[in-house]
């Protein structure tokens, strides 16, 4: 047990996803379990990454030859696979003594998507209905499997995401012969359609069954391959757009192949952490800060700066929007401003309602003014002993903590290269 | 000049003390615990906890300033700001004299910090939600924490949904009280030095099973203790199974 734990967690660990967020399910007679909107964190691994679920593989027995993954058919690792039992009882022990939020099932391809498919929906069922397992699931579908079993796996799953793996079909057709471009999207499209469905339904009949309450995700490898960052921005606004995400995770390339298309050991290839950093905050732009992928990145500047976060290079390029005044401005100009957030924004919506607003009343509200000071006006008025002119806010904004911190990450690329 | 108010340490204790404020005009200065020794240079008032006086005391409260308001003085008394009382009863009055939509009024002194006070608390319990590690002691299951706040009755509601159907224990160390949850009964009762009996075979191998996962699961490539660090501050380490060394042998019925 202890050994095929090691192997197929160590194979699933470069799944980025691990989120638990999304269903709302209170405990149900006979069953052990919930599961919470906001998610829940149970640990963070020694890389800082948060640790909600137990993220195994079903199997990692893979009959495919993707150029980028440890689980590659010509790779020389040790394979094993978990009997639904196995993996039941591992989970039901380790959510009683609350390690975990909930199961996040992936696997390698065992002789094909369906046959795959098919393990894991009985693992899955095995859990919810023999085990009365009544928390979080997340699972993978396999790509270019039946719908029928797509349909089967999202009533038992939480969540559902098909991995697009790589940005551009290009390099899909490069890096993984046996994957390609529409069975992907074909999955993806059954799942927003099932979702849709399903929603409709429970508007009718409060039993309906439920498909992936907690929607769909998918994720992309970065780094592996030579898209710059507006193609993979225009993507996940894409997907967002069309298939309804919820989220699209983006990891940075950890060299695992030896293939000649991959970036090798050799050259001292570095994770492009930064960039996945710098996607990730432009993932929050698109979501939460209402900017296009446009907006955030053009033909003539198509990949982000390394010393700036996408909102201060937008807002830098825009002097005509600023400064905002806080107390008329309204919420999405004030989501505009570099260093306030959605959390700032509402604050202050909430606190101008009853005085009018100055920066003393901005600080204790506990909104960073860091940024935002060079970008508000209170009351028509500056901060009190701030003077500084346009041109040199750049090279202000890139001496502040945060962007050194961002600084020191791109030395250390630079270095590596 | 204020006084200093002795009381129990309830929460009715504390509304018939904001009863006594109003009634006789004395402000309060200071709250101490009954049996605390501390000397004060304040004069004594001593609070008696009547519960239907604190009842009364706490429907014309709601009457006053609304449901949101009060939630905030109820989840400001399990918080762990210091002179929580005063600054309680600061609220209290500014929200009596205000109405209802107090709460909202963040330019005001004593509800901005008791809003800073039970952010504090409801972070400190949105992490011990997912930080508190259980052991199997042949069913029943046994917690242990160390927080800086009062969770208990926040967490309560988590666990009691989660775990409904199951026995469990969850000890809090700082305050000296425990949650037990049975099937259909819940409650906080007081307890002092709990300690948990020395786990058994199967608990020793889920332990060492959790162990190896945790330490499987990070990418040697993004090793970085600052972030971990960040958003698990190590205060909680101390009861976290994957810190705690044990030399348990694998599951018996391993394959």
């Amino acid at each position: 047990m202890m050994e095929k734990l090691t192997i197929l967690a160590d194979a699933a660990k470069y799944d980025a996803a691990c989120t638990s967020s999304g269903a709302d399910r209170h405990h149900q007679a006979g069953m052990l379990g919930s599961a919470v909107s906001r998610g829940c964190c149970h640990t963070f691994s020694a890389d800082g990454r948060c640790v909600t679920l137990l993220k195994v593989l079903f199997s990692n027995v893979c009959a495919y030859d993707c150029a980028y993954c440890v689980n590659r058919r010509s790779n020389d690792v040790p394979r094993c696979s978990f009997t639904p039992r196995e993996l039941c009882e591992l989970t039901m022990g380790f959510y009683r003594r609350n390690y975990i939020e909930g199961l996040f099932l992936s696997s390698a391809v065992i002789q094909n998507p369906d046959y795959t498919m098919e393990l894991m929906i009985k693992a899955l069922g095995m859990l919810r209905r023999e085990y009365r397992f009544n928390g979080y699931i997340h699972a993978k579908a396999i790509p270019g499997c039946d719908q029928r079993l797509v349909w089967e796996m999202g009533l038992l799953a939480d969540r559902m995401s098909v991995n697009i793996e790589l940005p551009s079909e290009e390099s899909l057709i490069k890096l993984c012969p046996d994957k390609g471009k529409a069975p992907i999207l074909g999955n993806m499209a059954q799942i927003r359609d099932g979702i849709t469905q399903s929603k409709s339904e429970l508007a009718l009949y409060k039993h309906a069954p439920k498909f992936a309450p907690a929607g769909q995700s998918t994720q992309m490898i970065v780094g592996a391959t030579g898209e710059n960052d507006l193609h993979i921005l225009r993507l996940t606004q894409g997907l967002y757009r069309r298939y309804g995400l919820r989220r699209v995770f983006f990891s940075a390339y950890m060299p695992v192949g030896s293939s000649p298309l991959l970036p090798a050991l050799q050259s001292g290839y570095q994770p492009p952490l930064l960039r996945e950093h710098r996607l990730y905050q432009a993932d929050w732009l698109l979501r939460f800060y209402q900017f296009t992928a446009e907006e955030i990145l053009d033909d003539a500047h198509p990949n982000f700066d390394p010393n700036l976060d996408p909102k201060c290079c937008w807002a830098l390029n825009h002097p005509e929007f600023f400064p905002v005044e806080v107390n008329k401005a309204d919420y999405e100009a004030l989501l505009r401003v570099p260093g306030v957030g959605v959390t700032s924004a509402r604050k202050i919506i909430a606190a101008r309602r009853h005085a009018k607003l100055s920066f003393e009343h901005l600080k204790k509200l506990g909104v960073v003014l860091k940024r935002a000071q060079y970008f508000l006006l209170c009351d028509g008025r500056q901060m009190d002993g701030l003077r500084f002119k346009w041109e040199v806010l750049p090279s202000r904004l890139t001496a502040l903590p945060d962007a050194a911190a961002g600084q020191q990450l791109s030395l250390f690329d630079a270095k590596g290269a | 000049m204020g006084y200093c108010y002795r009381y129990d340490g309830t929460f009715p204790g504390f509304l018939c003390a904001v009863r006594d404020i109003y009634q006789y005009h004395e402000p309060p200065a200071l709250f101490l615990l009954a049996d605390d020794p501390t000397p004060s240079l304040y004069e004594d008032r001593w609070v008696a906890t009547r519960p239907v006086l604190a009842d009364r005391v706490y429907d014309r409260l709601h009457i006053r300033m609304g449901r949101r308001a009060l939630l905030m003085v109820e989840e400001g008394f399990l918080t762990c700001v210091p002179d929580r009382e005063v600054l309680l009863c600061r609220f209290i009055d500014f929200a009596l004299q205000t109405g209802k939509g107090a709460e909202k009024r963040l330019d005001n002194y004593a509800v901005l910090e008791l809003g800073k006070a039970i952010r504090h608390l409801q972070r400190e319990c949105e992490l011990l939600t997912g930080f508190v590690r259980f052991s199997d002691y042949g069913g029943l299951l046994v917690g242990e924490i160390s927080p800086k706040n009062r969770v208990l009755p926040i967490l309560k509601v988590h666990f009691c949904d989660r775990m409904a159907e199951e026995t469990f224990l969850l000890f809090d160390r700082t305050h000296g009280e425990a949650l037990l949850h049975r099937p259909g009964e819940t409650q906080i009762i007081p307890a002092q030095d709990f300690q948990p009996p020395p786990p058994g075979q199967e608990e020793r191998a889920y332990r060492a099973l959790w162990r190896r996962f945790y330490d499987t699961i990070a990418i040697e490539g993004r090793i970085n203790p600052k972030l971990r660090q960040t958003h698990m501050p190590k205060r909680y380490w101390a009861h976290l199974t994957e810190f705690q060394k044990d030399d348990a042998p694998s599951l018996p019925s391993s394959s």
